[in-house]
């Protein structure tokens, strides 16, 4: 695969990576606004590798933590994969019955495809390259990332899975993912981030930029799985047309040493909809800080952001959210609920709401952090179960989210993944 | 008609209080296998302080006395433990638990495993079915709480089952449901059933026309005041009520 630079682009598309590089130049040393500060020069580039035929045939300590991260690797009910270990895309493939609705393949394949429309209307378009220096070190540093495009009016009901993978301990991922749902198109992706698990520290920086056509619906679910030692900075934008709807569903119930992302959704388009669902366990010492943005832009768009956190051992966990109103035809919510169940673990709920020139917005929130009610555990006591049990009942209750339009599959998988992580805890 | 076998369940002198304030005083209850009893009294005499020292709830001190069940002391036990050894309760207002569906309350209720036909059998009788699903009290109306319990205990089949005022807050059709399941759980169907108690706390007695009880009690200001035929107890304290009744020459014992 050519490098960006190999490839022949016009002054113009020259000049625009130019412009990227020279704002990311500018950024190398900006801390990023929230969230423990990362030196990034301890970090070593991550290492190449072979590809693979199927998915099938990787390595089985591999193939478990895939699948905890919600990968499918029989791929039966997949309709398209992207596997990327380290800097390397192993495995890119879309299921034959998809063949002409899915286009999967590494961002910079994409930008050697079609490198006018990725330039001018995708890359590093919603995210800014120098918004701080992990967006930089991307910019400078990119090490793939995956591109995925649903074609117009294509109605794609079995999720498509991308997984990014770091096998070795200290080094950074530097990803840019860019995911395209055309007009009148819907999709559903399951994007899972993990770790070999003998690595225990490193960095995963990914810049994702996803776009919503008009009557465009993607259902995005990420499962993040990491380690102690392990720091992790998406930088995630989503740009959405008229009478699109964009869901965001994450989960992480692991140990990380520290997570800072905050997605910012725009609902440009007239009666476009964004969705954030978050499930989120703190556990050990991770540092956790977390929250989505949304800008209703469009008249008669809608948000809801719903967030379910739990702390235990000496964890930290900010929830975030933020709505603001551009437009009087626009009605938003958040909902953020923690549970704190250590004396050494720290919570935040920080929503924050603006309306700005839109006196018709209508923005609102709820947030409240509480500790397990003790009324409930005895109603479960009362019933045969052991305290710990009923603990951990609630807790998995608690986290256990009615996500509408989750496959069948992925809800098993998170119930399983709440369950041990709620058994473990105990 | 039990002189001759031990006791199912057997309190002695029991005092206690709540916050240091003395709420039971000296309550001596005996109960046998396949007995119903029922539980009178005016509010705040004690009735649910109780129940919910059987149950184990903290809170409530006991500050002397002894309760045996099966001869062994129940206030040694931690509340799962005692639900374990065979004691079951509805509650008057249960707590809603976000997220954990009455199905599952079910399941772990019957000790952890249970015959999904049997649940379905439980959920059409007690007319749970739309409910199996939803989180457990949450949004439950007065009726739909009661029949919820019951469910609940159902699954279990405790040994000793406890109703902290079943009808109140419900309409008569939900006291039939409620009432209906409660004499099925004690009186059984079936010859081979273990015979099983049950201690009614109610208030109106409307539940004691679809439950046959055996003895009824007055609790008043925090001790048994009178021991009789439920009906007639019922009929006495809705005639006289509560003072007159505990005043009347029979109970002076």
């Amino acid at each position: 695969m050519p490098t960006i630079e190999e490839i022949l682009l016009t002054d113009a598309q020259q000049d625009r990576l130019a412009q990227i590089r020279a704002a990311a130049e500018s950024a190398v040393e900006k801390p990023a606004t929230h969230g423990p500060d990362i030196d990034l020069d301890a970090l070593g580039d991550v290492a190449a590798h072979d590809r693979v035929a199927r998915l099938a045939s990787l390595e089985k300590q591999m193939r478990e933590v895939a699948t905890d991260v919600g990968m499918d690797t029989s791929e039966e009910g997949r309709s398209g994969s992207y596997f990327q270990v380290d800097r390397t895309p192993i495995y890119e493939k879309v299921a034959a019955a998809f063949g002409d609705a899915i286009e999967i393949m590494s961002t910079a394949e994409a930008l050697a495809r079609y490198p006018e429309e990725m330039l001018e209307r995708w890359w590093w378009r919603s995210v800014a390259p120098d918004k701080d220096k992990y967006t930089a070190l991307v910019a400078l540093k990119q090490t793939e990332g995956y591109f995925i495009r649903v074609k117009a009016g294509r109605k794609v009901e079995k999720p498509i899975q991308a997984c990014l993978f770091i096998s070795e301990s200290d080094v950074s991922q530097n990803v840019h993912n860019i995911i395209v749902v055309e007009d009148g198109a819907e999709a559903n992706v399951i994007t899972g981030c993990t770790i070999h698990p003998k690595v225990k520290g490193g960095l995963h920086a990914g810049i994702s930029e996803f776009y919503i056509g008009a009557d465009a619906k993607l259902t995005f679910t990420m499962i993040h799985n990491w380690a102690e030692e392990f720091d992790v900075r998406p930088r995630t934008a989503i740009d959405i047309g008229e009478g699109g709807t964009y869901i965001n569903n994450y989960v992480m119930l692991r140990p990380v040493r520290s997570i800072q992302a905050f997605p910012v959704a725009r609902c440009r388009g007239d009666r476009s909809r964004a969705v954030f669902n978050s499930i989120v366990y703190g556990l050990a010492d991770s540092h956790i800080d977390l929250g989505s943005e949304t800008l209703l832009e469009g008249s008669g768009s809608r948000s809801e952001a719903v967030a379910r956190t739990v702390s235990r051992d000496r964890s930290t966990v900010y929830s975030r959210g933020r709505l603001i109103g551009r437009t009087n035809e626009c009605k938003a919510h958040l909902d953020c609920r923690g549970i704190v169940l250590s004396d050494d673990s720290v919570q935040w709920a920080i929503p924050d709401l603006a309306s700005e020139g839109a006196p018709g917005a209508e923005l609102s929130h709820e947030a409240a952090i509480s500790p397990i009610a003790e009324e409930e555990v005895y109603y479960l006591m009362s019933r045969g179960v052991p305290r710990d049990e009923a603990v951990s009942m609630i807790t998995r209750g608690f986290l256990d989210l009615e996500i509408p339009g989750l496959p069948p599959a992925l809800r098993r998988r998170i119930d399983e993944a709440i369950a041990a992580t709620a058994e473990e805890g105990m | 008609m039990h002189e001759d076998t031990a006791p199912l369940l057997s309190i002695e002198g029991l005092h206690v209080s709540i916050g240091g304030r003395e709420v039971l005083r000296g309550i001596d209850l005996t109960i046998h296998a396949g007995e119903t009893h029922v539980l009178l009294g005016p509010n705040g005499s004690g009735k649910t302080t109780l129940l919910n020292t059987l149950v184990g709830l903290p809170g409530y001190d006991v500050t002397a006395g002894t309760v045996a069940f099966r001869g062994n002391n129940l206030l040694a036990l931690g509340v799962d433990e005692r639900a374990r050894a065979g004691i079951g309760v509805a509650f008057q207002r249960p707590p809603a638990v976000r997220g954990v569906k009455l199905r599952q309350v079910m399941e772990v209720a019957a000790g952890g495993a249970i015959d999904p036909e049997r649940v379905a059998a439980i959920a059409e009788e007690v007319d749970v079915v739309p409910m199996l699903e939803r989180d457990v009290n949450l949004g439950f109306s007065g009726g739909e709480a009661k029949r919820s319990e019951m469910a609940q205990l159902l699954a279990q089949e405790p040994e000793l089952a406890l109703f902290d005022e079943p009808e109140s807050g419900v309409d008569l059709d939900n006291i039939a449901v409620v009432g209906s399941a409660i004499s099925h759980l004690l009186k059984g169907e079936r010859a081979s059933e273990r015979p099983r108690a049950g201690l009614i706390i109610t208030h109106t007695g409307h539940i004691l026309q679809f439950v046959n009880a055996d003895i009824g009690h007055v609790l008043f200001d925090g001790q048994l005041a009178c021991e009789g035929n439920p009906l007639d107890l019922i009929d006495d304290i809705v005639s006289h009520g509560y003072e007159k009744c505990v005043e009347c020459a029979l109970c002076r014992r």
